[in-house]
């Protein structure tokens, strides 16, 4: 999709045509880069929050909104009205302070990881080295926020649910991490475009699918999302970690959770489904539409996962995390380094 | 050394998962439950005491709102107990018998459809919900049929049944039936066949049959600890001794043992239902009974099977047109006093569990 591209050198030229220096012009294409982020967030957040009563209602052989507009695409609309419109309950006794700033700075974190995310050939906001060791790093940062959330609600539901993701996301971080080792092992570099040009033959889910196995684990985990959902059991919680937040600051809850779960399937496309790589050589539609395609198919699978498996218990969680997962994510480290060694020596 | 506490949670009466009106102080250690005290009492209607102000015929829809899930198996406990102290049992004409038989094998397909989906609820597996309810409504829209009301049909009478039910009734109900069973597999393969269902239910709150036989349980979740014990078989009321079925009965007790009661239970309903429409006659409805019931003095106490375990009626007559004193058996308000020693120890998840798979409805808990 050269249009992005072009109208990035455009827009570089012109503020070097205005006078300013180089670094100047980087700076403020990085900051129209980052509004186009959130834009791209906040676009996905709302069709995401309307895809996914749509979705689990034909799971469910229901209907889900149809009366506002067609294909109940008004709901959107009502939805974020009546959210703005409600009224900003601060319980009383709780820590004001860190209650205020809990839902801001996970919807933050969730913000930062889109900056190495590589949309399309050339875009992607900074093409760090370190790209995905930095995404990495920043996903360890959402637990903060939700401890903040659980514990400045003075509500022992909330506490509970804080706790408990506190304990299920700093688990499942290491099988993440160990899953996304052998993809950095084959690329032999931490930069996303790397990683992404690597997979311009085979895409990597081939050799690495036991990694992509456990990443998509590893990742519903981290994300809170069914069936790891019990730092927010509805349940037995009642909405755990956010029960006591109301309108716009549930609205950022919400908004985080959707915009980690976009992340983290982009993560996957770029890591293991070939990132803006045409399948089967159909060029002809831009990288940038292949990217989204492949998006909306790993959302999809969230949502068929969340609609059909019941919850698991938090110490099953964890035995799974601890005693399955990481042994079989450093398994297939081994395997791949040993495949790699191996494939070395036939090559020469 | 850290300090710890015991936390006080209160699964308080507005809970998504408590099925109704119901409160319960968890004391926690961590999320472990030490202890759990019930409390009961927020739906409590005074029942009984109204009962001593109404005829007993005027009582009839008060007992449909007991167990709201299977109203007419409600009735049906309640009328059985006055015709016997009428002493009119056996004048029933027999398509009255064959078509109460129907009812009440129809609400028991309705009452486990609800605890089978209100376990998937709960266990946030909320397809299953859907699914379970899909055929609920179906049983439902028949029993709209029969008495006008999904919930509260209000069909039974003294005597017999209130009317006679036309042939597309019948029509539906075979068709119903030939298809339900399609459906169980379904349960089957979505609910009972999940690994994480699996592992979250069995093993957990295992009552023994000395437990279970020491707090007074009955029907399906005396059943799932193996004491075999049905009255549909063991002591039949009205023309149950006609047909044929099986009781099934369950090993452990646990969590996971309740749950699969359920579902095999609606199979076995099912085959009843189909001998019934095989065999039902044609004929009156209704016995000759007088107009006001004046039972003579005397006292009677008469059980069904229902679906969630003996229901039973001990009517105190003193020979006027209305009842000295009307005491409701509920087989969950029994069984609820069972809950604080079956969740000590548990997880607290596994608690919300433990309480759908009594299936307690709290209707018939507080009268």
């Amino acid at each position: 999709m050269q249009i992005l591209i072009n109208l990035a050198d455009g827009i570089r030229g012109w503020i070097i045509g205005m006078g300013l220096s180089d670094t100047s012009a980087e700076m403020i294409l990085t900051a129209i880069g980052a509004l186009g982020a959130v834009i791209f967030i906040l676009l996905h957040v709302i069709i995401l929050l309307l895809a996914e009563r749509r979705v689990s209602a034909a799971f469910q052989l229901r209907r889900g909104p149809n009366r506002l507009g067609p294909l109940g695409i008004g709901q959107v609309f009502a939805d974020v009205v009546k959210t703005l419109a409600k009224e900003d309950i601060i319980p009383a006794g709780a820590d004001k302070f860190v209650f205020k700033i809990a839902s801001t700075t996970l919807f933050a974190t969730a913000l930062l990881a889109y900056a190495v995310i590589p949309f399309g050939d050339g875009m992607i906001i900074q093409n760090l080295n370190i790209g995905i060791f930095y995404f990495i790093a920043i996903g360890s940062t959402a637990t903060l926020s939700i401890l903040m959330g659980g514990f400045a609600s003075n509500n022992k539901y909330a506490l509970i649910g804080g706790m408990r993701a506190v304990a299920q996301m700093i688990s499942y971080e290491v099988p993440m991490v160990f899953s996304l080792l052998g993809v950095v092992m084959l690329t032999g570099s931490l930069k996303m475009s790397d990683i992404v040009m690597a997979q311009k033959d085979m895409w990597f889910i081939v050799p690495q699918f036991i990694a992509f196995f456990v990443y998509y684990i590893a990742a519903t985990a981290e994300i809170n999302r069914a069936p790891f959902d019990l730092a927010e059991g509805e349940q037995e919680l009642i909405a755990g970690y956010f029960i006591e937040y109301s309108g716009i600051r549930w609205a950022l809850f919400m908004m985080a959770e959707y915009a980690n779960m976009v992340a983290v399937s982009a993560i996957a496309v770029t890591l293991f489904l070939g990132g803006w790589n045409a399948p089967f050589g159909l060029t002809f539609i831009p990288g940038f539409v292949w990217f989204l395609i492949k998006i909306y198919l790993m959302l999809f699978t969230f949502l068929w996962v969340r609609w059909t498996f019941p919850r698991l218990r938090i110490d099953h969680l964890m035995h799974f995390g601890w005693k399955f997962l990481i042994p079989v994510s450093l398994a297939n480290i081994v395997v791949t380094g040993i495949g790699i060694y191996v494939y070395r020596m036939i090559t020469g | 050394m850290l300090k710890t506490q015991e936390l006080a949670l209160n699964m308080g009466p507005v809970h998504p998962s408590t099925h109704g009106v119901y409160r319960c102080v968890l004391t926690l250690d961590g999320e472990y439950i030490q202890k759990a005290v019930n409390h009961i009492g927020y739906l409590h209607r005074g029942l009984e005491k109204l009962a001593e102000s109404r005829t007993y015929n005027q009582f009839i829809p008060y007992t449909d709102r007991l167990d709201y899930c299977s109203g007419l198996a409600n009735e049906l406990a309640y009328v059985m107990a006055v015709e016997k102290l009428l002493g009119i049992e056996e004048e029933i004409p027999e398509r009255a018998q064959y078509l109460r038989v129907i009812c009440a094998e129809l609400q028991r397909l309705a009452s486990h459809g609800i605890c089978v989906g209100s376990f998937a609820l709960d266990i946030a597996g909320s397809t299953g919900f859907f699914y379970s309810f899909r055929e609920r409504d179906r049983v439902l829209e028949l029993i709209t049929r029969i008495g006008g009301n999904r919930l509260t049909p209000n069909y039974m009478r003294m005597g017999g049944v209130a009317w006679d039910l036309d042939e597309d009734f019948f029509k539906e109900l075979k068709q119903l039936m030939d298809e339900f069973p399609a459906y169980l597999d379904e349960y089957d393969g979505l609910l009972t066949g999940n690994e994480i269902l699996q592992t979250r239910s069995i093993g957990v709150a295992p009552v023994s049959k000395e437990m279970a036989l020491s707090y007074g349980f009955t029907g399906p979740n005396l059943r799932a600890c193996g004491v075999d014990s049905d009255l549909r078989r063991d002591e039949p009321y009205g023309i149950y001794d006609r047909f044929k079925f099986d009781v099934p009965v369950c090993k452990n007790g646990d969590t996971f043992d309740r749950f699969c009661m359920r579902i095999r239970e609606m199979r076995e309903s099912v085959k009843i239902i189909q001998q019934a429409l095989k065999d039902i006659p044609e004929g009156p409805v209704m016995a000759k009974v007088p107009k006001v019931i004046k039972p003579p003095v005397g006292e009677v106490f008469h059980r069904i099977e229902n679906a969630k375990g003996h229901l039973g009626f001990h009517l105190v007559s003193d020979g006027s047109t209305k009842p000295y004193r009307t005491r409701i058996y509920s087989p969950t308000f029994v069984m609820l006093g069972a809950f604080p020693e079956m969740a000590k120890g548990t997880h607290i998840m596994d608690a919300v569990l433990i309480l759908a798979s009594i299936d307690i409805v709290l209707g018939e808990v507080d009268r």
